[in-house]
């Protein structure tokens, strides 16, 4: 239960800090009348058992952030591609499903995994069962880009299983 | 300094002007649900993003910056989850996505 | 310049609205509704900008969640017709 403890107090501090910043009034009733939400939604959360490791990949904090650096240029890039191709007049579309495998262990693994090819342009997750993940894909180029399996690497090595 | 601030500000705004019309075009030109969703995908990631960077470089180093930080986030954290949420549903009801090669397959039954 | 930014968003909600009254299916429609209500949050945004009042960015923030949660509960409702959790011994139909 020491976990548990750990991850109360920092979903508590998280919170005020984000009340403070959202705020900016540092007058006593205001203070106070953020103690008073932050320690209910504390409690409601106790209630759902969201409190965990899970809920709050604290670990994971400094390795994501290189992680949304690549993403986003990743992002960036296909953006441009998938742009030219709705912009382009004879709409060059090859719409294909297809299965990939996600190497990650843990389920919040996955969920970064299937997230990051929704927020690639061009690749949707519509399906993830068991670690594996059925992918719309726009063209054949945005599933080729996903067949490679960079994505599947970083995402391994962010969640810290490699 | 400033100027530079402004000219690329300006240019993050103007682009990502552009591709929230081109992501909004697409989801009026792509024949099905399932295409569609991957031009609501640009509209949410890089015009949003691109917008909003370009906000914060007109804010500067304020509260103003945090909250569009934070705004930023919240979207690129909401946007794959609906989107995913929407694409099940979509599936699970039975709506088959449109797949093929070439273009007449696919503008046969819009 | 605001301005212009502006346009570019009023211009593409637009173009999500037709979207959203075209259809054809229920999903089309949620699917542009929910990408309206992400260009509602950015036109906030920008229109605090505009009139140069930050408190505005506030608004948006808490639009960008209440956008994500009223589109997870339309998209339950028309899965589940029912916004609640079903209950035990209740009719679960084809989940």
């Amino acid at each position: 239960m020491r976990g548990r403890l750990f991850h109360t107090i920092s979903l508590s501090l998280v919170l005020y800090g984000l009340w403070l910043l959202l705020s900016g009034h540092f007058e006593p009733l205001l203070l106070g009348l953020g103690v008073l939400s932050c320690v209910l939604v504390v409690w409601v959360s106790h209630r759902m058992d969201v409190v965990d490791q899970e809920g709050q990949p604290l670990a994971l904090t400094w390795r994501a952030l290189p992680y949304w650096g690549w993403l986003a240029w990743e992002i960036a890039k296909s953006s441009v591609d998938v742009t030219r191709i709705i912009l382009n007049p004879r709409l060059p579309i090859s719409p294909r499903l297809m299965r990939v495998r996600a190497s990650q262990k843990s389920e919040l693994g996955h969920v970064i995994y299937a997230n990051s090819i929704t927020l690639t342009p061009g690749t949707v997750t519509i399906d993830l069962a068991d670690g594996e993940l059925a992918v719309h894909a726009l063209t054949r180029e945005t599933a080729a880009a996903l067949t490679d399996g960079e994505m599947d690497r970083r995402v391994t090595a962010m969640v810290g299983e490699r | 300094m400033m100027l530079v601030r402004d000219i690329l500000s300006w240019l993050l705004i103007l682009g990502g002007g552009f591709f929230l019309v081109a992501g909004a075009i697409g989801v009026l030109r792509l024949p099905d649900f399932f295409t569609r969703q991957h031009a609501a995908g640009i509209t949410d990631t890089m015009g949003a993003g691109l917008l909003l960077v370009g906000l914060m470089l007109q804010g500067g180093l304020t509260l103003v910056t945090v909250k569009l930080v934070l705004i930023i986030v919240f979207l690129s954290f909401t946007s794959p989850t609906s989107t995913h949420a929407l694409a099940q549903a979509a599936l699970s009801s039975g709506l088959k996505p449109l797949l093929g090669e070439r273009r007449e397959d696919l503008s046969s039954k819009t | 310049m605001f301005n212009a930014a502006a346009a570019a968003v009023l211009i593409s909600m637009f173009l999500a609205l037709v979207r959203a009254f075209a259809g054809p299916t229920v999903y089309d429609r949620i699917l542009a509704v929910n990408m309206f209500g992400t260009k509602t949050v950015l036109m906030i945004a920008i229109l605090g900008f505009l009139t140069d009042r930050p408190d505005f960015l506030d608004i948006a923030l808490v639009y960008a969640l209440i956008n994500f949660v009223g589109t997870i509960a339309v998209m339950k409702f028309f899965k589940y017709n029912h916004l609640g959790l079903p209950h035990e011994g209740e009719d679960l139909g084809d989940l």
